[in-house]
């Protein structure tokens, strides 16, 4: 549905997408996770043929990008990153605008608003001005937008960036249920337990390359020991270096916290009994683990 | 409506999406400005109805004959394109901008299968269909102050559209470039102004120093008050075919270029 070969994007001195590839077959969830900076948006943005590559070859949806993009886009269905519903129209009239830039008529269009509307949750709100909208109200009405030409493929750029955790189940389980309806899904998120609920596979990517690609789960099993145990309290440090570095696989200290990465947290829970200045976090690793042992614990901005 | 219902094939739509695509951009900003029709309407009358009342017979009465006009017929004719440059410009500029940088109207736009060109093409031709309206809304004032002499001013509604063509144009390169608003103030009071004052709008440039009528014939808005006047009046006109090209070639250049322009901008 989407084959990205090789691709590279420069601007100026700073090369932001460096030979990246990656392949997502019709029906599945692909996501794009990495840092702020990483190159996830501009690598959408020449998937979508809305920025001109510098090298590489792309294929969506069967057809060469950015040479016949415009095609491509009648079957694709796009979610940006900032909210840009029309605020001069109602709920109901920007759906129907929209579509008509797909060429649909204007009956066509209406004739999918309200199960669009219903889809998304906004029902009772088919007349309300953009400017009435919650945020979460507004990210699903840029949905319903998207499906408004029956599209095979959605693009999301961080779909829930923003979102109360209400609005960001209610946002899920509509993905789901597109996914589930055969639709092909690429998103990119810095959320990892968006990632790994929604994804049937994530590529990290940071400083403009892919460095790991995988289905989520096998990714955590690859990369990191199966629990984390987070501790932090007084007496951290010197506890960190008789106890925490050599009881488990791999621990690292991150300001305040140690994050122990361990086969067998037994051993080291053993020798946090009876200090209760230490507080300690018993948890199963996931992907944000994986994410942050891969692109490291710098701030990026 | 069934999900069954809704999956139904979309292929044929490239078919009919595949030509006159601006229409969609030119029809959704007609669907925004019909919500507010009855003060747009007030304003595109009554307007010109204070200027023309106000000046042409005020000042007119001032006035002796120009060429064997009234002052209000030649103010009106006068007023017919400063009108239409006036609209097409901050439709092209405010508008336009509001669209481009602060609603992100015209990236939404590009994510369906529309380009650049559609959505500037789109911009343009709406924003000279609102200068053909001012237009209109003058004539009939000129009509009702039967200031009117000659059948052939309706005319000048074709005439219009390409002055707002090529006033649109120039509007959305400066759109293109602007980074705030603080530009169009400029464009407007450094540019638009200064050419009305030496284009035969309230005055015939036949009076002005003679480098001030070279500038104002490489302008051009001296072609369309040039042209307006004689269709208002029923005169003759001078190198007709000149003034019309001039006035398409500033409409065709400067839409191509805008095209460019944000292109750059918005593709990056």
């Amino acid at each position: 549905m989407l084959s990205v070969e090789h691709l590279r994007k420069r601007y100026g001195a700073l090369e932001v997408v460096r030979d990246i590839s990656f392949h997502v077959p019709a029906g599945q969830c692909f996501g794009l996770l990495g840092p702020n900076g990483a190159g996830k948006t501009t690598t959408m943005r020449c998937c979508l043929g809305l920025t001109q590559p510098d090298a590489g070859t792309i294929r969506l949806v069967g057809l060469p990008i950015p040479d016949r993009a415009r095609e491509a886009r009648v079957r694709v269905g796009v979610v940006p990153q900032f909210d840009n519903l029309d605020p001069d129209f109602t709920v109901t009239e920007n759906l129907i605008v929209f579509g008509r830039y797909f060429g649909l008529s204007r009956r066509e269009c209406e004739a999918r608003v309200g199960y669009l509307l219903d889809f998304a949750g906004l029902a009772d709100k088919a007349d309300a001005r953009i400017e009435a909208l919650s945020g979460g109200m507004k990210r699903r009405l840029t949905l319903a937008r998207a499906l408004i030409n029956d599209p095979q493929v959605l693009f999301m750029d961080e779909p829930t960036t923003g979102l109360d955790p209400q609005a960001r189940h209610l946002v899920w389980d509509r993905l789901k249920a597109l996914l589930t309806q055969g639709r092909t899904i690429v998103l990119t998120t810095h959320f990892m337990d968006e990632a790994q609920r929604l994804c049937d596979r994530v590529a990290i990517m940071d400083h403009g390359v892919l460095i790991a690609e995988e289905g989520p789960r096998r990714l955590i099993e690859r990369e990191i020991e199966p629990t984390v145990i987070e501790v932090y309290g007084e007496g951290l440090q010197e506890w960190f270096e008789t106890h925490g570095k050599m009881l488990s696989r791999r621990a690292e200290l991150a300001g305040d916290t140690a994050f122990c990465y361990c086969d067998d947290p037994e051993p080291l829970l053993r020798t946090l009994e009876g200090k209760p200045e230490l507080r300690a976090l018993r948890r199963a690793a996931n992907l944000e683990d994986v994410f942050l042992k891969l692109t490291g614990r710098d701030l990026r901005d | 409506m069934t999900d069954a219902a809704l999956t139904k094939d979309v292929m044929g739509a490239p078919a009919r999406a595949t030509r006159w695509r601006f229409v969609y951009v030119v029809h959704r900003n007609y669907l925004v400005w019909r919500k507010l029709i009855g003060s747009a309407l007030v304003g595109h009358l009554a307007d010109p109805l204070i200027w023309l009342v106000g000046l042409g017979f005020g000042l007119g009465k001032l006035m002796p004959p120009i060429g064997g006009l009234r002052y209000i017929e030649f103010l009106a004719s006068g007023m017919l394109c400063y009108s239409a440059m006036n609209s097409a410009s901050f439709e092209g500029l405010w508008s336009a901008f509001t669209r481009l940088k602060m609603q992100r109207t015209w990236e939404s736009i590009l994510n369906a299968p529309m380009t650049v060109g559609d959505v500037v093409i789109g911009e343009w031709v709406w924003a000279a269909l609102k200068a053909t309206l001012s237009g209109a809304a003058i004539l009939l004032v000129m009509a009702l102050l039967d200031i009117v002499k000659s059948p052939l001013a309706v005319w000048t509604l074709p005439i219009l559209l390409l002055v707002g063509l090529a006033f649109a144009g120039l509007a959305l390169i400066v759109t293109a470039l602007a980074k705030t608003y603080d530009l169009f103030t400029y464009y407007f009071s450094l540019f638009l102004m200064p050419m009305t004052l030496i284009s035969g709008v309230f005055f015939p440039l036949e009076q002005l120093p003679r480098a001030a009528q070279i500038a104002a014939q490489l302008l051009p808005l001296v072609h369309a008050t040039t042209i307006a006047r004689g269709l208002v009046v029923g005169t003759p006109i001078d190198q007709l075919l000149l003034h019309l090209a001039v006035l398409a070639i500033y409409a065709g250049v400067t839409v191509a270029v805008a095209v460019k322009l944000v292109e750059r901008r918005l593709m990056h």
